[in-house]
């Protein structure tokens, strides 16, 4: 293709990315040094409200809000640093717990709470997802041919639903009276209480992620299998190489691009995990980052909310992201380069 | 701490209908509303909607949306519906205009008690008071010869008796869902031991004596209820309650009707309610006073916002309370409270009385960095003294950077 040609097809999408993910993310980048607050003066008030028959009026000290002429609140702009930074990861504490060997100091920080579950998240799930997805892909690629298609469409109705509608559902079956939480109270003869505890939930969570997003593995690796190399196979074959000789020397590396793709894809996703903490109400019990930058962001009944925090929370969950993906780019990119 | 607000939330509007049937005016002002969503703002916005030109918008999520609404230009609402203290932020923005000259207009039947004042002038109207009180299974107390707890301490006992008797699995229930409604726990029984939750200078008041004592009987409670409290919202109580599967509940006085609707209930007439226990003995009892009602946009015309108030006071009128009776603890002229009733007004008229809900950044503040830190007590993460301590941390970040701590 032309250089012009190629531009021109590029080019609006381009535009598009950079006007609704860099310059976003750059003004984030730049929110999380600043810190914006009302400015306040200190006010004493007297508020009366109903009780059934009668009015409470109570004298209140209340730090109030001051508006400028134009009836706006007046607000400051400060320049902190990477303040809101260490407001989240409490680096001075943190520190403390590490060199201590204190395990529960360190969880007692909502950020390290927080990163151990969505490490733990990603690296349990990645192996499973790429593992089901495999197994699913060659069973299919070995069933009749006339069996194929309903068997693709129904391995991959799980990826098709709504993760918060997916997350709803197994919370549903599992919840004190859900219908597979008294199977399993039947089997078992005693009662089962999976949201009581962090570790049950935290099983469910990986339970249904991998649910979720193996059917995207299986059809991205079914896909490479039809572009196999027959002759390849059948020579091992003749060589005498097992089933399993066969999957481990000839299919795996032959897939191993679309296995390295689905591995980004999925440190990406997973890393971000949200649906689940916010489907199974798994607050009390587990936090993800993403949920803590939410959690940031969303105000309180009175309307207070932490920008800063929230901007500072989501730039670290992007550098968290960078890092895990810097080894799978390095390789395709040693490889794109290899392969000029 | 408000997931509440995300994955359940319900948005839907009622479209403005032609029919002026029960309104005593013809509105030809095109009118919006955003409030709550729940039965007593349905049948508020339902009577607003027969005077014509009015549409109403019912979202559980409204706070999060109403300051940033109510401080365009113009206000993309008209009328809003707010609470003790999501009527904070429009206040401090001056986004709703003071109602004393519509009042003296129009406001002729309106009870004292419903003028919501703010350093004299009215700034809301108020038309109905929303409180936690106990609500209990009568045939099972009267079965097993108990007297309804007036105290905690009660509470523990009695829940120990129903537990041995094997009525039920749990005595207890409990809106200890992390996040805002654990909070609401905590400062309702905090306040029955400590009126206060934060000093005048904007400092946190709670790491003390009250506060361990706080914990201490809330995690008593918990022995008696479902392993699950911990994502237990008032739905799931109020569910608890329907299916018999609990006994007692501090729970909110919007929920008592559905306990006798046949359709949903399983308990028709046997569950009563009373007031809420205190947490000492001869204390007020250990709750709070909401009111839900009405403000009207600061920008929006002069002549917008006189339609509006007439509109608004048509939708709380005597007509729509006698319809609505069993929907809450209404304020207005014509009311006649239920059976359910019963135990909200004994809690709002107890001597001496619960205290209001404090409608201040601060008690917001603080309510947030309680529903953020409290689980970690639950689980067993973290002390008493550890959990209070992590609360006064939340809270002091979150003050300094709304501005009120310096």
């Amino acid at each position: 293709m032309k250089t012009r040609t190629f531009a021109a097809f590029v080019a609006p999408s381009l535009v598009m990315m950079l006007i609704f993910i860099a310059a976003p993310l750059l003004y984030v980048f730049g929110q999380s040094f600043y810190l914006t607050t009302p400015v306040t003066e200190q006010m004493t008030v007297e508020t009366c409200t109903p009780g059934f028959l009668t009015q409470n009026c109570t004298q209140e000290t209340k730090s109030l809000p001051k508006l400028d002429e134009a009836g706006r609140i007046v607000t400051q702009t400060q320049f902190v640093g990477f303040g809101s930074y260490r407001a989240i990861i409490e680096p001075a504490k943190a520190w403390a717990a590490i060199s201590t060997f204190d395990y529960r100091a360190l969880m007692a920080i909502d950020f390290w709470r927080a990163l151990r579950f969505t490490l733990m998240f990603t690296f349990v799930t990645l192996p499973l997802v790429l593992l089901v997805g495999l197994g699913v892909a060659l069973a299919v690629n070995n069933t009749a041919r006339t069996l194929r298609g309903p068997v693709i469409f129904v391995s991959l109705l799980p990826f098709i639903i709504t993760p918060v509608i997916g997350a709803l559902a197994i919370r549903w079956l599992f919840v004190s009276d859900g219908l597979l939480n008294n199977g399993l109270e039947w089997m078992l003869g005693h009662p089962v209480s999976m949201f009581s505890q962090g570790w049950t939930i935290e099983i469910l969570m990986m339970f249904y992620r991998v649910w979720h997003v193996a059917p995207f593995a299986f059809i991205i690796l079914y896909a490479g299998l039809q572009t196999l190399n027959h002759d390849a196979l059948e020579a091992a074959m003749i060589d005498g190489a097992s089933r399993w000789q066969r999957l481990r020397y000839v299919i795996v590396p032959h897939l191993m691009p679309l296995i390295i793709f689905v591995t980004l894809i999925h440190l990406m996703d997973a890393y971000r995990v949200f649906d689940e903490v916010v489907g199974f109400r798994a607050e009390a019990h587990v936090i993800s980052l993403q949920y803590l930058t939410y959690d940031f962001l969303i105000p309180d009944s009175t309307g207070n909310r932490s920008i800063s925090r929230a901007a500072a929370s989501s730039m670290l969950t992007m550098v968290g992201i960078l890092i895990l993906l810097i080894p799978l780019l390095r390789r395709t990119w040693a490889q794109h380069r290899g392969s000029r | 701490m408000y997931l509440r607000k995300l994955a359940l939330a319900g948005v839907f509007a009622l479209m403005g209908t032609t029919a002026m049937a029960a309104c005593a005016f013809e509105n030809t002002t095109p009118l919006k509303s955003l409030t709550a969503g729940f039965e007593a703002w349905k049948s508020a916005t339902g009577a607003m909607a027969e005077c014509g030109n009015f549409t109403a918008e019912l979202d559980q999520e409204f706070a999060t949306k109403q300051a940033a609404a109510f401080g365009a230009s113009p206000s993309l609402y008209h009328i809003g519906g707010v609470a003790n203290e999501t009527v904070v932020p429009l206040i401090n923005g001056g986004l709703i205009r003071p109602l004393d000259d519509l009042v003296a207009k129009y406001g002729a039947n309106l009870q004292p008690n419903q003028l919501i004042k703010v350093d004299g002038k009215i700034m809301a109207i108020a038309m109905m008071v929303n409180t936690q009180h106990l609500m209990y299974r009568e045939d099972i107390f009267t079965e097993l010869g108990l007297a309804v707890p007036t105290t905690y301490a009660e509470v523990l006992t009695a829940a120990e008796a129903i537990k041995a008797s094997g009525k039920v699995e749990y005595p207890l229930g409990g809106t200890f869902k992390a996040g805002w409604n654990l909070g609401e726990e905590f400062v309702n029984m905090y306040m029955g031991l400590n009126p206060v939750m934060v000093n005048a200078d904007g400092t946190p008041a709670i790491n003390n004596e009250a506060g361990i004592q706080t914990l201490e009987m809330l995690k008593a409670l918990t022995a008696y209820m479902h392993p699950e409290y911990l994502t237990s919202d008032s739905t799931f109580v109020q569910q608890q309650f329907q299916q018999g599967k609990i006994a007692m509940a501090n729970l909110w006085a919007s929920r008592g009707g559905a306990m006798d609707d046949p359709a949903e209930s399983q308990v028709v007439g046997k569950i009563n309610g009373a007031a809420a226990p205190a947490a000492v003995a001869g204390g007020a009892p250990a709750t709070t006073l909401w009111w839900d009602g009405i403000v009207i946009a600061a920008n929006i015309t002069d002549a917008e916002a006189e339609a509006a108030f007439q509109v608004a006071l048509e939708g709380i009128d005597t007509e729509m309370v006698t319809a609505h009776s069993d929907d809450a603890i209404w304020l207005i002229p014509g009311y006649t409270p239920g059976r359910l009733a019963g135990g909200a007004i004994a809690t709002a008229t107890a001597t001496p009385s619960a205290p209001s809900y404090p409608s201040t950044t601060t008690q917001g503040l603080m309510h947030g960095a309680l529903g953020n830190q409290l689980q970690a007590f639950f689980t067993g993460e973290k002390s008493a003294a550890d959990t209070l301590a992590a609360v006064e941390a939340d809270y002091t970040a979150a003050a300094k950077e709304a501005g009120v701590l310096k």
